[in-house]
């Protein structure tokens, strides 16, 4: 039970490392944890899971292993099976080999043997380990100083019962996002470079100095400053409608990220072509020509939209999909040019990657690389206008 | 076996953080703190050093810290200017080494608490740079050839506000704990801790307005617990009283720092039917 639940973590897409299970076995070998199953759960996710986006899985995958086990569960037991017969992956890596070396398992065995006979000769009361009342941080009921409540979460209800709560839910990092999220997503979004305000350039000073024999020249130079600019181009009406809201959010967080040199942003309606809108209801605008004159490489533009359309509409000169709008370029063309002038461009797709299957999605494809617009999605797609995943058509997360 | 972490009478920690705390602290391993801004993060380590009566060394990250700058900085400029002025011995670099709060937390006889705040601030590299002194809590003066080892390994706080993903590596070495917004419960406890007087009954509503402006999905700028306290303080100050609470929030800017929030609220309070009206004085 106990060691099928590190494959049942890492089965569960929780990359816990063997490292980290060692750091476990030694922590409950070491008796840094009550004998009954909630105060492992706990002592396992600070040890296993390292982000509170996996919380959530962990909870599930917590919920599945031990349910129905709670009363049967003893720790003790079961970790000195564990240490007895130590079941552990077969492929190593060399971080995992040293941890392994470090943390001799038989001597690790010896001595949770002797603890546990010491803890059999002088039980209730005594300061090494499980018992109760004693002075172990351990043990139960083992704190509760002066005026501080002792209660909280989990201590009425079990282990698994917790974990099936799901308290962190609203923390995993697959789920649709919210503003403050996409903030933190585009904060990731920086490329410093020397134009800020003056400060001290040690090495240039140094060799000024030398050069000077020894008089002193202090030489300043620019700060390191965030250089992205973004331009954000938001499909609107229509198939999109029902993600609204969530370019709305997408929106207000680009709109209040301080930490850009420039921020812009227009609409389109499923594709863009001669004219881009800042209000799309009022037709209020700029020609597309006029804003691709002040675009270099410098900018990053980001396209949301589903990139769902009739093919025509990408293809064909008068295929936009206003009746009144007859286009003289192709869609394609338009999207060329951006993609030619800002070469760090990509594309965030609010639907599912599994329905990216229509033609114009696979058109825009070629052009773009095309993200969801899922927190991971969004990191994904800005590591990449950073600079810190290739830039390729194609490409997605 | 070693010393335990409870919470101090002014820092109320819940039983799963002391847990993470302990087991931190008795693996030496560096412990990872995350949560809402507000929920205490830095205050941890303030509460630890006090408990365990030790001194705590802060070093806040900003976005242009680097690794060694924790350890050591050789003072160039200084040397530069002695040299050029004749005021002191150059021969003797040790007296031009100047060391930041890791490596200060490393030269001390006692064990000592060290804060590394808002680790997410630095470069994406940073983290890694401080593996290895982390591991060893050792590092080498390279100007002075001398290695800086610590007798007692300090005891290693690290906050995050989430700016940045933290390397794997890095993540792998930590106790990782997440902070939750603590419930009403636990908030209760925590006003009195800094309104010891407080009455029950203004305490509950204070209570109950303050959890519904954070499930306010407009909100875009959930208040936290300081904002709470801080609102308390002014509604005390300004004698208001359980009977008022129950017409109208007053002060309301002191929990919604942001202009958008707050109108917005106000517009929901009034949609709800005007049974509470908000009032912004």
């Amino acid at each position: 039970m106990f060691s099928g639940f590190f494959y049942h973590l890492r089965g569960r897409g929780l990359k816990v490392s063997l490292t980290e299970w060692l750091t476990l076995v030694r922590a409950l070998a070491e008796g840094h944890s009550r004998a009954d199953l909630s105060h492992f759960y706990h002592l396992a996710r600070a040890l296993l899971i390292k982000r509170e986006t996996q919380y959530d899985l962990y909870d599930q995958a917590f919920a599945e292993h031990f349910r129905g086990l709670e009363t049967h569960f003893d720790i003790t037991d079961e970790l000195l099976e564990w240490l007895a017969d130590p079941e552990l992956p077969r492929e190593l890596s060399e971080e995992e080999k040293a941890a392994l070396k470090a943390l001799d398992l038989d001597e690790l065995r010896k001595q949770f043997e002797e603890r546990l006979k010491e803890q059999d000769e002088a039980h209730h009361g005594g300061s090494k380990w499980i018992g109760t009342g004693g002075t172990s941080p351990f043990g139960h009921g083992g704190f509760n100083p002066a005026g501080v409540r002792v209660g909280g979460q989990g201590r009425n209800r079990s282990a698994v019962q917790v974990a099936t709560e799901r308290r962190f839910k609203n923390l995993r990092s697959d789920r649709v996002l919210d503003t403050r999220q996409i903030g933190m997503a585009l904060r990731r979004l920086r490329k410093l470079d020397k134009t800020g305000p003056e400060i001290l350039d040690l090495d240039a000073t140094i060799d000024a100095c030398a050069k000077n024999a020894g008089e002193i020249d202090l030489i300043f130079g620019p700060e390191r400053k965030n250089r992205i600019k973004l331009l954000l181009l938001m499909d609107v009406g229509g198939s999109m409608d029902p993600h609204s809201m969530l370019c709305e959010r997408l929106f207000s967080a680009a709109h209040a990220a301080s930490h850009f040199k420039a921020f812009e942003s227009r609409m389109f309606h499923n594709c863009p072509y001669e004219y881009l809108f800042t209000d799309i209801y009022y037709r209020k605008g700029e020609a597309t020509h006029e804003l691709l004159k002040r675009l270099d490489e410098s900018w990053s533009v980001v396209f949301v939209g589903d990139a769902w359309m009739s093919p025509y509409e990408l293809t064909h000169v008068g295929g936009a999909i206003d009746l009144f709008h007859n286009n003289r370029d192709t869609g394609l063309d338009w999207l060329r040019r951006f993609r030619e002038k800002c070469p760090g461009s990509v594309w965030l797709n609010p639907e599912p990657k599994r329905i990216w299957n229509a033609p114009s999605i696979r058109m825009i494809r070629d052009l773009f690389p095309m993200f969801e617009l899922t927190l991971d999605g969004l990191k994904d797609a800005v590591d990449t206008l950073g600079g810190r995943r290739a830039n390729e058509p194609g490409l997605t997360n | 076996m070693f010393n335990q972490f409870t919470g101090t009478a002014d820092y109320l920690a819940s039983p799963e953080l002391r847990d993470s705390v302990n087991v931190a602290i008795a693996l030496e391993k560096p412990l990872l703190i995350k949560g809402e801004p507000g929920t205490g993060k830095t205050r941890l380590a303030e509460a630890i050093a006090q408990e365990l009566e030790t001194q705590l060394l802060i070093w806040n990250v900003k976005s242009t810290s680097k690794a060694r700058d924790g350890l050591y900085v050789y003072d160039t400029v200084q040397r530069l200017n002695d040299a050029r002025f004749g005021d002191n011995d150059i021969s003797d670099i040790r007296q031009y080494i100047k060391f930041g709060p890791m490596g200060e937390s490393f030269r001390q006889d006692k064990r000592v608490v060290l804060l590394i705040d808002e680790i997410d601030k630095a470069d994406m590299e940073f983290p890694n740079d401080l593996l290895h002194e982390l591991d060893r809590m050792s590092f080498l003066v390279d100007e002075t050839g001398e290695t800086v080892a610590a007798d007692q390994r300090p005891i290693v706080v690290v906050t995050s506000n989430n700016e940045k993903e933290l390397p794997d590596a890095f993540l792998r070495r930590c106790v990782f704990h997440y902070i939750a917004f603590p419930d009403e419960e636990l908030m209760a406890d925590i006003v009195k801790v800094h309104h010891p007087d407080l009455e029950e009954e203004l305490l509950r509503q204070v209570l109950i307005a303050f959890y519904w402006l954070r499930e306010q999905t407009e909100v875009r700028k959930r208040p936290s617990t300081s904002e709470l306290i801080d609102w308390i303080a002014a509604l005390r100050r300004a004698g208001i009283s359980k009977a008022s609470m129950e017409e109208k929030l007053p002060f309301l800017g002191v929990l919604l720092k942001r202009e958008q929030d707050l109108e917005s609220v106000i517009q929901r309070a009034a949609h709800a039917g005007g049974r509470r009206r908000i009032g912004v004085h």
